[in-house]
Order: structure tokens, then C-alpha cells, then sequence
């Protein structure tokens, strides 16, 4: 086949190049250029988007001797990703842009171009399994699956889509990088929100959306506890950070249970009202075979690492439904809600939506 | 690189010797340099005393334009300004932002028309409203994208009417057309050894005797006291080989280069009859064919056709990689999306026939796939 391999800069991506090769494909490597003003230098850990990732990659592509070129995203990145994230904390919710930038780019926009200029299909450097059956399957390594964030993608999509990594560990991709003289082999791990050099999430939607105070309120008594300069900042179940005045009258810690736009409040309050059995999410993908057209009996996990729960999981129109076996606590809007089938040879992916309430 | 000059830089590699040096091992060296500078002047029609070797290119230009901007307003003070063309080489274009930008120099950029060429009455009444203020003027031979030649002498004839300095890069030129330092009447010329079968890292400034020019590196003044570091013997022999073998085939190889390379064009507007041809269709490059392919983005086609086999280039690129619209098509008038959508052919030495039959059998599917993959760009 002919195929494009997406490659970061970074060690998953140029492996997963590799293996392509070494499978027999006719690979082409692209890095794409998803920064408007690169940075010229790393900043720690983070990122994708330096000049050094970019110099990274073409080493990486040289070394296994493919056509490289740089493709200049950034334009449908910041519209479909950057602008999504702000949009959706100012909106009360909390998105994930890895996911969609998945959805929107890597393998839409990308695949899409790929698709016209006549390759077959896209190789990324994602911790995920992708079998004959078309089923996409957690990763071997559990701590590294990112089948979460690849839930949103369609039949189509996966259709096009080559994860070479999905039956190695990273301690394995490392090594493999080590073994074929790759010199991203040592290269830290990406991590946290590559547009947000700093890490600073905070500091960056305030600089988006501006200052904006308004009241800490307590879902218990309906007391203002405390102020805030942006409810666009908190995140539901987050506890640190929050400066409240009064303590509450049970001395116990209280966390983020929601954030209202329309009021521009936080409502406080304590673990147990945190607690969900409950989630409704909207715009479901369903690739785990045919739709299900009444309650099937899964497992759900409802953010990116987080646990895995039982629950009934029901399919109508545009909405899905999980009844979970046990509370879970930290359910945001804006996260995605994946059903897995649990299965011994890696779990299988039945479909995802994005959580509404 | 040629065969010849690549057994001479060998050969000439091999032997021990600082030019700079007194002994007998550095008088042999010096020979060999001495001997490639009058070479290099024979062919250029320059005098071995006008040859300042160089680093290349980039340099000579770096030199020239600072340089004599520097010395000229050491001089006299009241020349700050620069005048130059919007269509240079960056070698030339980002020394004269440098200017502008660190030295307070004033900038006089010269337009030019839709087929890339400068206009020598552009010239005149720039100098007419500010020659007294003018320390150099800067002006292409040939431009690298589009393949335009730029009336050279006669820019230089106006700007020796007000008494300015005239440089231009003649790296795109030499080999590919005549040029005659003398007989052009510039004040500074710059050629480079890897456009013309030498070696790269090797050129030359040809800088007339009257012209005075501030270093840029300081040192052992080898260089007329204008440039400083040790010879490389060795690339200069071979330079010299180069230059003196390009300038001697000249007629021969521009002949049948530009044969081939107006066979291409007809072909390529039969293939695809929407091709816009870029650029002088006369007066230019020998070997250089430049088109816009209305729908297409150049760096779509780019991918296409290198895998294969046919390597074509849409231009400059940022530093990450990711390829930039022509400054030189904007300047001509070309919106972004016909900038993007270019591409250069170069014809070269070593191109053949079945070289042409094989970009021609390639193009047509090329151009199909890029139109789908620039559709997709389109505002959802």
C-alpha cells in the first residue's frame, strides 16, 4: 500500500514509520506544522510543534530512507482545535484536544489529502490496536493506550487508519528505536497540551476569554464561598485552586460539581455530590459493529486514564445512554464516554459520544 | 559536481601548502590560487585584481551589499539608502532588510513588471529623487525562480550616471548566459562554484579596483584586505576549473539545454492547456521553466512528482519546512493562491530527452490528484 505516515518528531511516530516500511509499504513521511509561530527551542518536555520536532522527524525519515515533507495545518488547527478548546471551557465544559484533533485533523483533514493524492491510508505512532476485524483494541500497555482518544474515530476513518504500536510497550518502542538508530529513542514522552507551551491552561484561557469574576458558590446552603476570575478555569471534580473564604460548616474538603457560563458560577460541594451513575452523551460513533438497538451490558470509561466502569450503555438517535454499576466521580460535559467490550485479547472499542450532562 | 574540477580539488588537496605562507610548500599554493584567480578573471572579463574569493554566494552578496554600503557611507554620510528589487535571491533581500533594520538604512524597492523585470526608468527617477542618499544599488542578473534576466547593463549605465555603485548576483547566470563584468559596466559582481559545476562553499566577488568595500570578517586581510581566512586552495583550483569550463561551454550548453527546455513548455501547456507560464518567455534562463497550475498547490504536485522520480521545487520554505508563497511571484502580481500553486523545472548538464517524456507522462495524473487534494481546502 501506499501510505503516509504522520510523524511528530517524537519516538512512537517514527517507529511506527519504521514499521510500515518493514511491512512492505511504499511510506511517505509528513510532519505536520500545527504551530503558527513554532517555537525555535523545546520547553521542557511538551510540544510537537518546534522547529527541533520538525528537525526530528526529517532525521528520523532520512534514517529510514523515505520522502518527507512538512504540511502546514496550522490554520485548520487552530479553527478546528484551539478555538473548539476555548470555545468549550467558555462554555462550561472540558474538552480534550487530543481527541479532536484526531477527529479533525490527523484523521480527517490529513487522511483526506492523503486519500486525493492517492495513498491508501494514514500511519500514526498511536497506542492502539487495530486487527483484521476492524475492531480498535487497547494498547498491550495499559499506562500508554490511547484508544480512548481514538474512540471518536468512524468506520471510515479506522478504515484508512494503520497502528503499527498497539501489541508493543513503549519500553519496547524505545528499545526497537535504540536497536534501528533512531535517535529520538531517548526523547522524553510528550505529555499535556502541546499548544500550551508552559502547561499553564489557566493562564492561557485567561489570556483567551479575558478576566472575568463572578462567585464560588456552595450547592448545600447556596452560600457565596469565594470568588473566582474566570469559572471558565475550573473543571468539575477539581479540589486544588480554589480559595475558598469560609470553610465548610463539616470542616470536610469541597470540590468543583459544576460550572454555569450564564451565571458565571462555580458551584461547590463535597465528594459524594460528585458522585454520578448517570450519563447522557450526545453525537455517538459506533464502530463495534452494527449499532445496538436496545441495552447492551459493557464497560465505559469516561476521560482519558480514567476507570473503567460497568454499566448498560443504550443507543437512541442522537443519544447515548450509560446506567453505571458504580458511582464515578470527576464526570465532566465536554469528555468523551467510550464503550468497550471487555475481551482477554484487549478490550474492544463499541463506540463513544460526547458527554452532555 | 564536474569531473574535472572534482581531480583537481583532489589533486590539489593533496599537496601541503598555506597560500599565505613564505616557503616553498605556501609559494605553491599561492601559485595555484594566483593562477585560478586570473582564470576566473579571463572568463568574467574582469582584471585578477577584481577576484576576491569567498565562501559562496551568500557571501560575496553579504559582502557587497554591506560592504559597500558601510564603506560608502563611512565616506559620505549622507548616503544611507539601498536600492534594490523585490524579487532578489535572500542572500541579497534579507542583507538589505538587515540594513534597513540595524543600520537605519533607507530602502528604494524597485517593482517589477508581470514577467519579473525590472524597468531601468524605474531606476532613474529613484535616483533622481535620491541619489545624493544612495550608497549602492542591488540588482539580479537572472532571477532563481522564475528564470527572468534583468536588463543588467543598462541598470548600471543609470546608476553610473549618479555615481553609485552598482552590484548584482550573478550566481543564476554565470554558465547559463554571457557575462562580461567589464562589458556590463557593474561595480561588483557575484558568482558561486556549486551553480556551475564546482564546489560548494567556494565563490567569488568580483569587485572593481575603485570600489571600495568594508570587511565583514576580519583577519589576515588575505583578500585584499576586503576578506580574511585562509585559502582553501583546493576549492578555489576547482572553482576555477568550473568556471572557466561553464563560461567556455556556454553557447553550446544553452543552446541545447534551452532546446530541451522549450520542448518541456509546449508539452506541458499541451498536457495541461490551464498552465500559466511564468516569467520573461525570451530573454531568461536557458534551462529554468516556471508554471502556476490554476487549482493545484505546488508542494501537492511537489510530493507527487518527486515520488516519481522527477524532482521540481515550488520555491522557499520557512525554517520548519513548511513551503511559503514566492516572494517573487507576489511580486509580480500573482495572488497566494498562484503563488502556491507554482512549480520550477530546472534543465540542467545532465538532462535528457527522456528526462522531458518522463515529467510529461507524470504530469497529468499529478495535476488530477493535487486539484482534489487543494479542493479540500476550500472553506467548509
Amino acid at each position: 500500500m501506499r501510505v503516509l505516515a504522520a510523524m511528530s518528531g517524537g519516538v512512537d511516530s517514527a517507529v511506527a514509520a519504521a514499521r510500515a516500511v518493514e511491512a512492505g509499504h511504499d511510506v511517505t513521511g509528513v510532519h505536520l506544522a500545527l504551530a503558527r509561530n513554532p517555537q525555535t527551542y523545546r520547553t521542557g518536555a511538551r510540544g510537537c510543534c518546534t522547529l527541533e520536532d520538525s528537525r526530528d522527524a526529517r532525521r528520523a525519515a532520512d534514517v529510514l530512507g523515505i520522502p518527507f515533507y512538512v504540511w502546514d495545518m496550522a490554520d485548520r488547527f487552530h479553527a478546528d482545535v484551539v478555538d473548539d478548546f476555548v470555545a468549550e471551557y467558555a462554555a462550561g465544559r472540558t474538552p480534550n484536544p487530543c481527541l479532536r484533533c484526531n477527529e479533525k485533523i490527523k484523521f480527517a483533514a490529513v487522511l483526506d489529502r492523503a486519500v486525493a493524492l492517492g495513498f491508501d491510508a494514514v500511519v500514526t505512532g498511536h497506542h492502539a490496536r487495530l486487527g483484521p476485524d476492524g475492531l480498535l483494541r487497547r494498547s498491550v500497555d495499559a499506562a500508554k493506550d490511547q484508544s480512548y482518544v481514538l474512540a471518536v474515530l468512524t468506520r471510515a476513518q479506522l478504515d484508512r487508519s494503520i497502528f503499527p504500536l498497539g501489541d508493543s510497550t513503549k519500553a519496547q518502542v524505545r528499545e526497537e528505536a535504540a536497536r534501528r538508530g533512531l535517535a529520538v529513542a531517548d526523547k522524553p514522552d510528550s505529555h499535556d497540551i502541546c499548544f500550551i507551551a508552559d502547561g499553564d491552561t489557566r493562564g492561557f484561557l485567561a489570556g483567551r476569554l479575558g478576566e472575568a469574576p463572578g462567585d464560588v458558590v456552595d450547592a448545600l446552603t447556596g452560600a457565596v464561598v469565594g470568588s473566582h476570575n474566570g469559572a471558565y478555569a475550573y473543571t468539575v471534580g477539581q479540589r486544588r485552586g480554589l480559595h475558598l473564604d469560609r470553610p465548610a460548616p463539616d470542616g470536610r474538603p469541597r470540590y468543583v460539581l459544576s460550572i454555569t457560563p450564564k451565571t458565571n458560577t462555580v458551584t461547590v460541594g463535597p465528594a459524594e455530590a460528585l458522585e454520578v451513575s448517570s450519563v447522557r452523551a450526545e453525537r455517538p460513533v459506533w464502530t463495534g459493529g452494527e449499532p445496538p438497538t436496545g441495552p447492551i451490558e459493557c464497560e465505559v470509561q469516561l476521560r482519558a486514564h480514567g476507570d473503567v466502569v460497568p454499566a448498560t450503555v443504550e443507543l437512541t438517535g442522537d443519544t447515548l445512554r450509560a446506567e453505571l454499576r458504580r458511582p464515578v466521580r470527576g464526570v465532566a460535559a465536554g469528555q468523551a464516554v467510550v464503550a468497550y467490550r471487555p475481551d482477554p485479547t484487549g478490550d474492544a472499542v463499541l463506540g463513544s459520544a460526547t458527554i452532555a450532562a | 559536481m564536474l569531473d574535472e574540477a572534482l581531480e583537481a580539488y583532489t589533486a590539489t588537496a593533496r599537496e601541503v601548502g598555506n597560500a599565505s605562507s613564505l616557503h616553498a610548500a605556501g609559494r605553491r599554493a599561492r601559485r595555484r590560487v594566483e593562477e585560478s584567480r586570473e582564470r576566473v578573471a579571463a572568463v568574467l572579463g574582469a582584471r585578477p585584481s577584481e577576484v576576491i574569493f569567498t565562501g559562496g554566494g551568500t557571501e560575496s552578496d553579504n559582502l557587497a551589499v554591506k560592504g559597500i554600503f558601510w564603506a560608502r557611507r563611512a565616506a559620505s554620510p549622507a548616503r544611507r539608502r539601498v536600492v534594490s528589487s523585490a524579487v532578489e535571491h535572500h542572500a541579497v533581500l534579507d542583507t538589505v532588510d538587515w540594513l534597513a533594520e540595524h543600520e537605519g538604512a533607507g530602502v528604494g524597492w524597485l517593482p517589477v513588471d508581470a514577467a519579473g523585470r525590472l524597468d531601468p526608468e524605474a531606476l532613474r527617477a529613484e535616483l533622481a529623487a535620491h541619489g545624493d542618499a544612495v550608497a549602492v544599488v542591488t540588482a539580479m542578473w537572472a532571477n532563481n525562480e522564475v528564470g527572468s534576466l534583468q536588463p543588467v547593463a543598462a541598470l548600471a549605465a543609470v546608476a553610473a550616471e549618479h555615481g553609485v555603485p552598482f552590484h548584482t548576483d550573478a550566481v543564476q547566470a554565470v554558465g547559463q548566459v554571457p557575462v562580461d563584468f567589464a562589458a556590463s559596466g557593474v561595480s561588483a559582481l557575484t558568482v558561486t562554484g556549486h551553480k556551475l559545476g564546482g564546489p560548494v562553499g567556494v565563490g567569488a566577488l568580483l569587485l572593481a579596483r575603485d570600489v571600495a568595500a568594508t570587511p565583514l570578517l576580519h583577519g589576515g586581510g588575505q583578500e585584499r584586505d576586503v576578506r580574511s581566512g585562509t585559502l582553501d586552495t583546493a576549492g578555489i583550483v576547482a572553482f576555477a576549473v568550473a568556471v572557466e569550463a561553464a563560461v567556455k561551454g556556454q553557447q553550446e550548453y544553452a543552446a541545447r539545454v534551452a532546446a530541451l527546455r522549450d520542448d518541456l513548455v509546449r508539452r506541458v501547456r499541451h498536457a495541461v492547456p490551464e498552465v500559466v507560464f511564468n516569467g520573461d518567455p525570451v530573454d531568461r534562463l536557458p534551462g529554468n521553466a516556471h508554471f502556476s497550475f490554476p487549482g493545484c498547490e505546488g508542494d501537492a504536485l511537489l510530493l507527487l512528482l518527486d515520488a516519481r522520480g522527477i524532482a521540481c521545487s515550488t520555491g522557499s520554505a520557512c525554517s520548519a519546512g513548511v513551503a511559503q508563497p514566492s516572494h517573487v511571484l507576489i511580486a509580480m502580481g500573482a495572488d497566494d493562491d498562484r503563488a502556491r500553486s507554482s512549480l520550477r523545472f530546472t534543465l540542467g548538464y545532465t538532462s535528457t530527452q527522456a528526462d522531458v517524456d518522463a515529467l510529461i507522462a507524470a504530469l497529468p495524473t499529478a495535476v488530477d490528484r493535487a486539484r482534489r487534494a487543494a479542493a479540500l481546502r476550500a472553506p467548509r
